[in-house]
């Protein structure tokens, strides 16, 4: 294990809520949608809504990890004119308004991040006052400039997990990741479901036992139930589909804010609700 | 973890790998090219996927089947053709050049795709899996799909860019007549790289009773490695055939570049040959300075995409620009990672040809030999015009050039009817629609 890993932000973060006996909401909307500026608006009311961390999509051409509502929403943002550099207008500005007490990660392909250059990404990342990046597509094994790179920046490392991950790729995947490790609660790719896989909970249970300090789970929860069922097992719960399709309607915009605050306040209320039998308990 | 910065690592992968035979490289690196960009969920299978295929390809059971099938059900080995009035137009008749077609159209399916497919369905047997998922362009890597799925009863779903059902009608009936299920594709630029993601993410979710049979020496590794050994018997009986019929090595090599299958396949067997030079076209659509083409090596930068680290046409944040060809087969923005590595050790030549040029070389190859080809493979044939013609300019005359015909034009000839106004006028908005949203 990194001792980087006590210094990271997200982790302190989910460290704190630990102490609350709840998990983390962490929420998830793409830059650019439906222009750089509304989706800067758009974060912002998702934070003040209460999420606890905030993941921002760089929207990219061929997204395979993602379903059809994320889908729409990043061919819009690039049809729109999104530029990758948009991302850390939208970090900062997340920075600013939580004083730095929400955590903004960008999750990203990775060719937009090499096209970038690894180094200046993580540089600019740190400058705009960013936590780290997930990653969806880059596995550790190919991240060994990535992984430089945020050790140089102090940046966390989200590395994704999935139920047919074998315990030697959970160990490796754990101790690679700083930050948290997410789980992926089912097989498949982004977007709502009635249910969340019930493989989670025991996925989430042999990523701790692989190493790994903080687990958080996404794929499919969009209820305040499915949020309280998840924060019962996992240190946060990943919602990214649920707050994308309030905007994706063609009501006026601030009703389309109003829809994702309520949806925020749902899942919110969720997490607070998931309070655990043994508070502080890792599993 | 490793520290040591990933250049570094793969100079050294690089220099260990032209130490030994390039044709027998292994992954998951081709010098700096090839890995696995892919979400870990898919890591297990495609542990498991090469796990198998280096164990089947040790086992006689396995090799006896599939050469079986290729003798029985494919019709290997593929004639070598030679083609002397063609060559009259490589460089001229006074140039004495013989040009050798590597007959892969007379396959069973029409195309050099059933080599990799019948290889692969038969793993997919040996692994228990039920389902076979496929993307197509053209449609003719689905239909070899759809046929070995017939053959070996598998289940079978072919993601296609709703573009190109459009633009190869004919082979999505023949994917159904086979039992497919032919799913259009109507995100993004809907043509084979959505087919591609929408498969990959169908592989994702069903990973466990499906195999991605993916059709060509792309993606994440084991798949680029894997597709040129099913595909290197091209090369390996043309080598064979060209040696028997003129007593010696060709001096070229020629063939179209797509995703790469066919070239590297023929390609292959002559890597370690010094002597032949090996050139790749690509499409070079409306010409490369009209922005409109596939021609990675002279339009393109490494990036990557579908797994896979390698030339690809990417805007300057790293987005992938779409591609056009008036040839839905090597449409396609990326390219194999083995053919970065060949063009960056400088040991394989890549070259555009225009949509033009191809659709010339179509036409004399069915004028001059009565063979109709791929719209694909006729990129590879203006290619050798190209070669006979740069010989004899520079004095190199009774040159041996031998040229992969990766497929038969049957699918293309509503295309090429409209392409050359071959269609009386009230036939014309019926049969004849498919070309116009390419040219």
């Amino acid at each position: 294990m990194s001792t980087a890993t006590d210094t990271s932000p997200t982790g302190a973060r989910l460290d704190a809520l630990r102490t609350e006996g709840r998990a983390a909401l962490v929420g998830y909307l793409p830059v650019g949608f439906p222009d750089v500026e509304r989706s800067i608006e758009a974060v912002l009311a998702m934070v003040d809504a209460g999420v606890d961390v905030v993941e921002i999509g760089v929207p990219y051409t061929d997204p395979v990890m993602d379903g059809p509502v994320i889908q729409r929403a990043a061919e819009a943002a690039l049809a729109g004119g999104a530029r990758v550099r948009d991302v850390l207008r939208v970090v900062e500005a997340v920075a600013e308004r939580s004083g730095g007490r929400v955590p903004a990660l960008v999750m990203t392909y990775w060719n937009p991040v090499l096209r970038y250059g690894v180094d200046a990404f993580a540089r600019d990342l740190s400058g705009a006052g960013g936590a780290g990046l997930i990653t969806p597509d880059l596995i550790p094994d190919e991240g060994a400039d990535w992984i430089a790179a945020s050790r140089e920046h102090d940046l966390d490392r989200v590395f994704l997990v999935a139920p047919s991950s074998t315990p030697e790729r959970l160990a490796l995947t754990a101790r690679a990741s700083r930050g948290f490790v997410y789980a992926a609660s089912t097989m498949g790719v982004t977007g709502t479901r009635d249910q969340v896989g019930d493989r989670a909970e025991q996925l989430v249970a042999d990523t701790r036992a692989a190493g790994a300090e903080h687990v958080c789970v996404g794929l499919g929860v969009s209820s305040g139930d499915q949020a309280a069922e998840v924060g019962r097992f996992a240190d946060g719960v990943i919602v990214g589909s649920a707050l994308v399709r309030p905007l994706l309607t063609d009501r006026p915009w601030a009703d389309r804010l109003d829809g994702l605050r309520s949806t925020v306040a749902e899942l919110a209320d969720g997490v607070r609700r998931s309070r655990r039998a043994v508070p502080g308990a890792a599993s | 973890m490793p520290e040591q910065p990933v250049r570094e690592a793969l100079t050294e992968t690089l220099a260990h790998q032209v130490l030994g035979r390039l044709a027998d490289v292994e992954g998951p690196y081709f010098g700096q090219f090839g890995g696995r960009f892919v979400p870990e969920a898919l890591i297990a299978a495609l542990d498991e996927l090469e796990t198998e295929y280096r164990k089947a390809l040790g086992d006689p059971a396995f090799t006896d089947e599939l050469a079986r099938l290729h003798r029985e059900y494919t019709g290997r080995p593929s004639p070598l053709t030679e083609v002397p009035r063609f060559a009259e137009h490589c460089g001229g008749a006074d140039a004495g050049h013989r040009v050798f077609l590597k007959r892969e159209d007379l396959n069973h399916t029409g195309s050099h795709k059933i080599n990799n497919v019948l290889g692969q369905a038969l793993l997919v047997k040996r692994m228990g899996k039920t389902r076979v998922i496929a993307e197509t362009g053209a449609g003719q890597h689905g239909v070899a799909t759809a046929t070995a799925a017939a053959l070996l009863d598998l289940e079978c779903v072919v993601y296609m860019g709703e573009e190109d059902t459009r633009r190869q009608a004919l082979n999505v009936a023949r994917m159904r007549l086979l039992g497919a299920e032919v799913v259009p594709v109507t995100i993004g630029s809907r043509t084979l790289k959505d087919a591609i993601n929408e498969a990959l993410r169908d592989w994702v979710a069903n990973v466990e009773s499906t195999h991605y049979l993916l059709g060509t020496v792309t993606g994440p590794h084991p798949f680029p490695e894997m597709v040129r050994e099913f595909h290197r018997i091209i090369g390996e009986e043309a080598r064979e055939q060209i040696l028997e019929r003129t007593g010696r090595l060709p001096d070229a090599v020629a063939a179209c570049v797509g995703g790469g299958s066919n070239a590297l396949g023929i390609f292959n067997a002559f890597l370690d040959d010094e002597g032949v030079t090996l050139h790749g076209f690509e499409a070079g659509g409306e010409g490369i300075e009209s922005g409109r083409h596939a021609a990675r090596f002279s339009g393109g930068a490494p990036g990557v995409l579908h797994g896979a680290r390698s030339y690809l046409l990417q805007d300057d944040d790293g987005q992938t620009l779409p591609s056009h060809s008036v040839s839905a087969g090597l449409d396609y923005p990326s390219v194999g990672p083995a053919h970065s590595w060949l063009h960056d050790l400088g040991r394989a030549t890549y070259e555009p040809v225009t949509d033009d040029e191809a659709m010339e070389a179509f036409r004399l190859l069915c004028r001059t030999e009565g063979i109709i080809p791929a719209i694909e493979s006729a990129h590879a044939l203006a290619g050798a015009q190209r070669l006979g013609r740069e010989a004899a300019e520079a004095g190199r005359t009774g040159q041996v050039i031998l040229v992969n015909l990766s497929g038969r034009g049957d699918k293309d000839v509503a295309t090429a009817a409209t392409w050359f106004g071959l269609l009386d006028e009230q036939d014309t908005t019926e049969q004849a629609t498919a070309p116009e949203g390419d040219q």
